[in-house]
């Protein structure tokens, strides 16, 4: 199979890359440079910019981010360079000789505040109503250059019309500096290609395929450009206004779910590390500003594994008992929407593979205006659904027209984490000081495989967990149920375990190696994809395919900035807090037990369920008219 | 567009993507054939330049919307364009304008209703010194004068 490191380099740039050597003590593969004062040995073709980042020297940047490749084109970054006439980009130049650099001088100020200056006069600012305000890399570039008036002038109004069209990101171009992150991101991180430079000159604009609107073109709504743009050029459709609104209406009953993966980033909206969550802090904060019930997204992530696993033995019994050679294998998970809207533009042809299984969030709202309006006697009119995720295309994914089966909209809003604190802050709540609670019944607090849906790999993970022990009536062979093939980072995982000692009613699987992939990240879907076009992934039973990189943790709609170190971080602290639960697999959660013996009585995959958790998708294409 | 059209252009851009191979730097060559032939780079033939050299359609918008040589919308037969720069501009542009403008009864930026000719500003075309300037399609005039000018014009098809 193919082993792409994970450290991704696009195609373009694929010649221009220099190996680094792995060991620093490597004769002949180091070079000693003067920065400043400080003599440094680093290896060769070591950017000026990582060389200082290394020495704690800072260096500007605006164009350059750690998840994407280099582009050069702000060049704020600049320095000198001894013995070169004019200025560099230290996050473009590789290190390859040894030489002498000064990140500090006249020259090097002076050029850093007229390119200040510079973007400052071509761009939209007001700084009050925007929501970059605080955590704003163009704010924070001008106050560290104490820029204190316009030497260049200034917008005075709008240049261009502000894109609102797509559910999930708004584009509002003139808060845009041309740094291009979003460009690389939808290009080469995600393989989707949305965006580019349009026109030239003065005329130049990231704009889309003919220039239309970001709802009609291939967009996928997963985020990712929104989480590196350094401004608010991209940010995500804030529906908090309407939430407030509900929340205001005595008469409305507003619910709100929780997924794992804002639980684990939050805090960083507050100024704490990344790396602790703070689920039973975010429980008490949510009732506090009016949230009528606080649900986990986890137990329809527990019902997510009974359905899906379920449709996969079925999957898997016609294919190897009855032979159909109809039957699609391997199934690929559905919960993520980015995902489901880049198979369905993209490999439309392969949409029988997705599992029917909707995504655990749009499992919920559909519960909750059924099931639990019943239990509960409220007249699911008056329900208000918001979900909290980590996720850009959540909010997609619920206004698709497939997404009423409740007989109402089955989940009004999805709601990311950074417009949840900002909500709480509205409110006037610290976070961390909150003191923790529960999640509310009849769902109760959930199983620890829901929990790690929010890293990659949880999904086959928490899957494995069940399924292994259905089958075999043993748990998985893993030490502390820690299937370790489905943890960390690497773009495409494999794995397989072998069943053996079936009971009775999978005798059909005895012996049977059961394979699984693992992706993240459209990029790698791609690959995953394009394995399955060549019969690459013919043995293989189970692909997850998350369109973030990193799984959820690393959604769209998580606090900026992101880094492959903080994604890191967010997958600990999800990893920790599992270890903590009593109950780890998701066919031993009771509430889930129970609703199958009250509510969904013909068990998983049958008639209400297939009607109030299951979907069909669209075959979308990728071509524009 | 007609189905027949849209195979007998994907067929076409096939095999200038055969003639000059996938790599990046032969979009530009791909582009400029389609657009000598077409006088348009429509948005379908786009998305096919896309597929076929296995980019994305935007990228190849990006680019066919950074040269002003290259357009997405029907252009006439023969496109006229006159250097719009100081030198040339300090030579008479304005007077060859005006007169070629009222000639063929259009404005800068129009097309015939014929369709013979569309009218376009260019900068400079490194002519200065023998300007006013003008390009008609790849072929470059200069020292115009407003009858010249108008000769010119008359002669193409
Ligand atoms: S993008 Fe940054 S600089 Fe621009 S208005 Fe918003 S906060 Fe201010
Ligand atoms: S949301 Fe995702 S697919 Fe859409 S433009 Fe941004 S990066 Fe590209
Ligand atoms: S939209 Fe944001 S990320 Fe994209 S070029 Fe503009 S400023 Fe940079
Ligand atoms: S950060 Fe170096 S040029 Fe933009
Ligand atoms: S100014 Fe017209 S050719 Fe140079």
């Amino acid at each position: 199979m193919v082993k792409r490191e994970n450290e991704r380099i696009p195609v373009s740039q694929q010649a221009h890359v220099v190996d680094k050597p792995k060991d620093l003590t490597n004769i002949g593969g180091t070079v000693s440079v003067q920065i400043n004062e400080k003599k440094i040995t680093v290896p060769l073709g070591t950017t000026i910019l990582e060389a200082c980042q290394l020495n704690q020297i800072h260096i500007p940047t605006l164009c350059h981010h750690p998840d994407l490749c280099i582009a050069g084109v702000c060049r704020v970054c600049v320095v000198e360079v001894e013995k070169m006439r004019t200025l560099q980009t230290a996050c473009s130049f590789p290190i390859m000789s040894p030489i002498k650099i000064k990140t500090s001088t006249e020259m090097v100020r002076k050029a850093r505040r007229h390119i200040i200056d510079l973007l400052l006069s071509e761009h939209y600012g007001e700084c009050y109503s925007c929501f970059r305000n605080g955590n704003c890399e163009l704010q924070n570039l001008a106050k560290e250059y104490g820029v204190d008036n316009y030497t260049f002038g200034h917008v005075q109004s709008p240049r261009y019309e502000v894109d609102n069209s797509s559910a999930a990101v708004v584009r509002d171009m003139n808060k845009c500096v041309l740094c291009k992150r979003c460009v690389r991101t939808c290009i080469d991180f995600q393989e989707v290609g949305v965006l580019e430079a349009i026109d030239r000159g003065h005329d130049t604009h990231v704009g889309t395929f003919l220039d239309k609107p970001l709802a009609d073109v291939v967009c996928i709504n997963c985020g990712q450009c929104i989480n590196r743009c350094p401004t608010a050029a991209l940010r995500a459709n804030d529906p908090s206004d309407e939430i407030w609104t509900a929340i205001d209406d005595p008469k409305k009953h507003v619910v709100i779910q929780t997924a794992p993966s804002p639980r684990a980033a939050i805090g960083e909206e507050f100024g704490q590390e990344p790396g602790k969550s703070f689920t039973g802090e975010l429980n008490t904060a949510l009732r506090r500003i009016g949230f009528d019930r606080v649900f986990d997204t986890n137990f329809t992530a527990d019902l997510t594994i009974m359905e899906e696993g379920t449709e996969l033995l079925t999957r898997l019994k016609k294919a190897l008992v009855d032979k159909d050679q109809s039957v699609k294998l391997p199934q690929f998970t559905s919960c993520s929407p980015g995902w489901v809207k880049y198979i369905e533009h993209f490999y439309p042809e392969y949409l029988d593979y997705l599992s029917t299984a909707k995504s655990p969030q749009q499992m919920f709202g559909a519960l909750i205006k059924t099931f639990y309006a019943k239990e509960e006697n409220i007249d699911p009119a008056d329900i208000v659904t918001v979900a909290l995720m980590p996720c850009a295309a959540k909010k997609f994914e619920c206004n698709r027209p497939e997404m009423y089966d409740s007989g109402f909209k089955d989940v009004d809003y999805g709601l990311t984490t950074r417009e949840m604190a900002k909500m709480i802050r509205e409110a006037g709540i610290y976070l961390p000081e909150m003191p923790k609670s529960q999640f509310d019944d009849p769902f109760g607090d959930a199983s620890g495989a829901g929990l790690i849906f929010g890293a990659t790999g949880g999904v086959m993970e928490a899957a494995l967990r069940t399924a292994y022990e259905l089958i075999t009536g043993r748990e998985v062979p893993f030490e502390n149920l820690i299937i370790e093939p489905c943890r960390g980072f690497e773009g495409v995982k494999q794995a397989s375990v072998k069943l053996e000692n079936c009971v009775e009613q999978y005798k059909f699987l005895e012996g049977v190696e059961l394979k699984f992939v693992v992706a993240h990240g459209t990029a790698n879907a791609k690959i995953v994809m394009e394995m399955l076009k060549n019969g690459e992934l013919n043995d293989v039973h189970f692909v997850e395919v998350m369109a973030c990189p990193g799984g959820c943790l690393g959604g769209g709609g998580q606090p900026i900035p992101t880094s492959a170190e903080i994604r890191k971080k967010r997958a600990e602290a999800i990893y920790e807090e599992e270890a903590t639960l009593p109950i780890r697999k998701s066919h031993e959660n009771t509430h889930v037990t129970y609703l199958y013996e009250k509510f969904l009585t013909d068990g998983p995959c049958g008639k209400l369920s297939h009607k109030l958790l299951h979907t069909h998708y669209v075959k979308r294409g990728k071509y524009i008219s | 567009m007609l189905v027949l059209e849209k195979n007998a252009l994907s067929e076409e851009i096939e095999s200038l993507v055969n003639q000059f191979g996938k790599e990046r730097s032969a979009l530009l060559q791909i582009l400029q054939a389609i657009q000598r032939k077409h006088k348009h780079i429509s948005d379908f033939a786009q998305q096919e330049v896309a597929r076929m050299m296995e980019i994305h359609p935007v990228e190849v918008n990006s680019v066919v919307s950074f040269y002003s040589f290259l357009c997405t919308q029907p252009k006439g037969r023969n496109i006229v364009r006159l250097c719009q720069t100081i030198s040339c501009d300090m030579a008479g542009k304005e007077k060859v304008e005006e007169t070629v403008q009222r000639e063929l009864g259009i404005k800068f930026g129009q097309t015939t209703k014929d369709k013979r000719i569309t009218l376009e500003f260019t900068n400079c075309l490194g002519m200065c010194d023998q300007g006013p300037a003008m390009l008609v399609n790849e072929k470059v005039y200069t020292k115009l004068d407003p009858e010249t000018a108008i000769n010119i014009l008359n002669e193409i098809k």
